[in-house]
């Protein structure tokens, strides 16, 4: 029992006890004197005990399995607290912290004589070189030469100077083009008014060089083009609509990320947008089975341009 | 306790006269002084939620199929990059809390970063000597582009295989070495080997957070040399006397305070609004493509920058020298950054002004400036719009198209107005305030 009654009056003594003892006042202060604020100090206490409860809250709820809507209530939590503390502290600050003004000067905008001995230092350390400017070449050469050493081992990242990568595609004259599901498309599936992809047969999928849109055209001949963009990569995932008003009713290829414009019945050609140059084309054949064959390669190198490549057939 | 504590830190570190000093260092007040703070305090909350996202993540391109949670995507091919991603956001309690946190607080750095910056050009805070302080700043601005880019590229999601698919073919596109650097970078064609993903993970988690925090801490250290800038409120500020609240007690509870605030509101932006729910748009293939994707909102400027160029390549014969994603990718932020970074060294070349300044200007203190910076942030904020164009078609039925040809046009036309309209208020309402100071002295003058 009086445990609990000495705990009651240490809790008491604690919320409502004032400072024990005036301690002695230094003659010259240093902070600025202001008037206690019990009211601040109220509203101060108040938002640190709400703080409290939402921490508590984050933990409760944390471990709270049932609860839906997890990651709301979790957010909720830890952002009520950090609030109400970032609260008490501005109520701190506005109410129960002096506000000085001080006055100070700026630091010296320079040091005219510590410039003069730092010059003198390095000049004096160096009174024993005859060759000052050779030496400072020579030591140059060094380091830049070491530095380039150290450069070097980067070269292992990937291929050196050698492009001849960009050139290949997994396609060559008799591969069978297959579907998402992997099987061989028919001619006579192609229909009109819409596109499909389709796949190397066998091969690595994820390859620039690999995925094709096929549309058939209202000529009725189907088509295939590369499925990336000439400009900056993104797959071709557009057929005209709905970027384009009915007053186009030209169908095209259009690349969802800045919109390149191709014309499937004019081999490619860029009809709108930043791509420099046509869609590469793959040349199809029906085989006896109805399916549809690669009969080459694409027209010119797949994917986004880069400084250098040579307009001209891909390679195998 | 106190001088227990003094006395202690006294005796083994000798730092007494230090704090003493540091303690009562002056902060001058003015709300947007805080604005560069704040994003510091976006930087802590991004390396902390960052540090829980690291235990869960995993850097492998390698492939699994999905059998987690989220049924939609059951049975599909994926990453374990993204696999892991949606597994932190379904299955990891308070993971997609802390994710969605580190998303927002990345949009609001950039936010933040931009409008510190705007702040600073727009009252002259970077002449000297607070050109290098300056100079640190643009360096992690770029720097923290390309760390958000990275970041939401790890998700491996199809709308970060798109961005890498562009941020590719923008490093291809670069004159004569693009595609040597962009081969050495993925280790050969788009996407990649098994290698890229960890160079990409440990450029986002230990590199270019490294290259912020060191730019940061020198740019921290060379404020605090120079002391802050101030406006000239009243007489007692001058170029030689700094006025302000100091550290302790002043300064702490309001720096904490709008800490503690800027960690609240982006934890409620995280729990409460929903950001990037990858599981929506699905794995990425290089095959796989989808309309109205929009990336993070400070790669805008470059996405509008990309779509709004002309088919334009330089060719040489059959080769092409200058590919076309090189003008809106590589040369516009280069162009928009460098200028900005050559900014301190042009106006005092331009000006002749090559003394100490510590008080600022308001905007209207230097019409031409103001005009230009104007001028400039008309200039990108309209390509960044261009960006949107497609949303407006998809919103509003405006023709795209027609949109376009309009952005071409206007970016340049637009600039062009707002130079001479601001150049002109400027210039009005200083006159404005000449007039009124001279009709205030004849007010205050006796009558005989």
């Amino acid at each position: 029992m009086t445990k609990i009654k000495d705990l009651l009056v240490a809790l008491l003594v604690l919320a409502l006890g004032r400072k024990r003892k005036p301690r002695a006042e230094h003659e010259d202060r240093i902070v600025e004197q202001g008037s206690p604020a019990r009211g601040a100090e109220n509203a101060v206490l108040a938002l640190f005990f709400l703080a409290t409860l939402a921490s508590a809250a984050f933990i409760v709820v944390f471990a709270w399995d049932k609860l839906g809507s997890q990651t709301q209530w979790l957010g909720l939590c830890i952002g009520l607290a950090f609030i109400l503390l970032a609260a008490a502290c501005v109520v701190i600050a506005h109410k129960l912290v002096v506000t000085e003004e001080l006055v100070h000067e700026y630091p010296d905008t320079e040091h005219p004589d510590e410039q003069l001995k730092i010059e003198q230092i390095v000049d004096e350390s160096g009174s024993r070189f005859t060759r000052k400017r050779l030496v400072t070449l020579a030591g140059m050469g060094a380091l830049g030469t070491l530095g380039l050493a150290a450069l070097t081992p980067a070269a292992s990242l990937g291929p050196v100077l050698d492009t001849e990568e960009l050139y290949k595609t997994p396609w060559r004259r008799g591969r069978r083009l297959v579907g998402e599901d992997g099987k061989p498309l028919a001619a006579h599936e192609i229909e009109r008014e819409t596109f499909y992809t389709a796949y190397p047969e066998g091969a690595d999928r994820e390859l620039m060089g690999s995925p094709v849109v096929l549309v058939r055209l209202d000529s009725g001949e189907v088509v295939a083009y590369s499925k990336v963009c000439t400009h900056a990569g993104c797959a071709i995932a557009l057929y005209r609509k709905p970027t384009f008003a009915d007053v186009e009713p030209k169908p095209a290829l259009v690349c969802p990320c800045h919109y390149s414009t191709f014309d499937p019945a004019d081999h490619g050609k860029v009809l709108f947008g930043p791509a420099g140059r046509a869609l590469p084309q793959l040349p199809l054949f029906v085989d006896r089975r109805g399916h549809l064959r690669a009969a080459g390669n694409f027209s010119a190198p797949v994917g986004p341009s880069w400084s250098g490549v040579r307009q001209g057939p891909a390679t195998t | 306790m106190i001088r227990g504590l003094v006395k202690y830190v006294d005796t083994r570190s000798g730092g007494a006269p230090f704090i003493r000093k540091a303690l009562r260092y002056v902060f001058p007040d003015h709300w947007s002084f805080l604005l560069g703070e704040a994003a510091l305090y976006c930087f802590v909350l991004l390396v902390a939620t960052g540090i829980y996202l690291t235990f869960f993540f995993d850097d492998s391109r390698s492939t699994t199929v999905y059998h987690g949670t989220y049924k939609p995507l059951d049975g599909q091919t994926m990453s374990r990059a993204y696999e892991s991603v949606v597994h932190l956001s379904w299955d990891v309690k308070a993971g997609l809390l802390m994710r969605q946190t580190h998303h927002w607080a990345a949009n609001v750095f950039v936010a933040l970063i931009v409008l510190h910056l705007l702040r600073v050009f727009f009252t002259g805070a970077f002449r000297k000597p607070r050109d290098s302080t300056y100079l640190l700043g643009i360096g992690m601005l770029a720097i923290a582009l390309i760390e958000g880019y990275a970041g939401y590229s790890l998700a491996d999601d199809l709308l970060s295989g798109m961005g890498l698919a562009i941020g590719y073919s923008v490093a291809m596109s670069i004159p004569v070495v693009g595609a040597y650097l962009a081969q050495l970078i993925w280790d050969g064609p788009f996407p990649g080997t098994a290698a890229f993903w960890p160079r990409l993970y440990i450029a986002h988690v230990l590199i270019f957070p490294i290259l912020i925090g060191l730019l940061l801490g020198l740019h921290l250290l060379l404020v605090a040399s120079r002391h802050h800038t101030q406006f000239k409120q009243s007489e007692k500020e001058t170029e030689r006397n700094v006025v302000g609240v100091p550290t302790f007690p002043g300064q702490t509870p309001r720096s904490l305070g709008l800490m503690l605030a800027v960690f609240g509101i982006v934890f409620l932006l995280g729990g409460l609004v929903q950001i990037n729910p990858i599981w929506l748009w699905g794995p990425y293939h290089v095959g796989w493509g989808t309309n109205g994707a929009e990336p993070d909102w400070y790669l805008g400027w470059l996405i509008g920058a990309l779509g709004v160029v002309p088919a334009f390549d330089v060719t040489i014969g059959h080769y092409t020298l200058v590919p076309n994603p090189f003008w809106g990718g590589a040369l516009f932020p280069l162009v928009v950054l460098g200028t900005l970074a050559i900014w301190p060294w042009a106006e005092r070349k331009v000006t002749g002004d090559h003394a100490f300044h510590n008080l600022l200007e308001r905007p209207r203190d230097n019409p031409l400036r103001t005009a230009l910076g104007l001028a400039i942030v008309t200039w990108v904020f309209l390509i960044f719009m261009s960006g949107s164009a497609d949303r407006v078609t998809v919103l509003f039925g405006l023709d795209y198209t027609q949109q376009i040809w309009a952005y071409r046009v206007l970016v340049w036309v637009i600039p062009l107005l707002v130079f001479f309209v601001t150049r002109r208020v400027c210039r009005e309402l200083l006159a404005g305030e000449v007039a009124e100071e001279i009709r205030h002295e004849a007010e205050a003058a006796p009558v005989d």
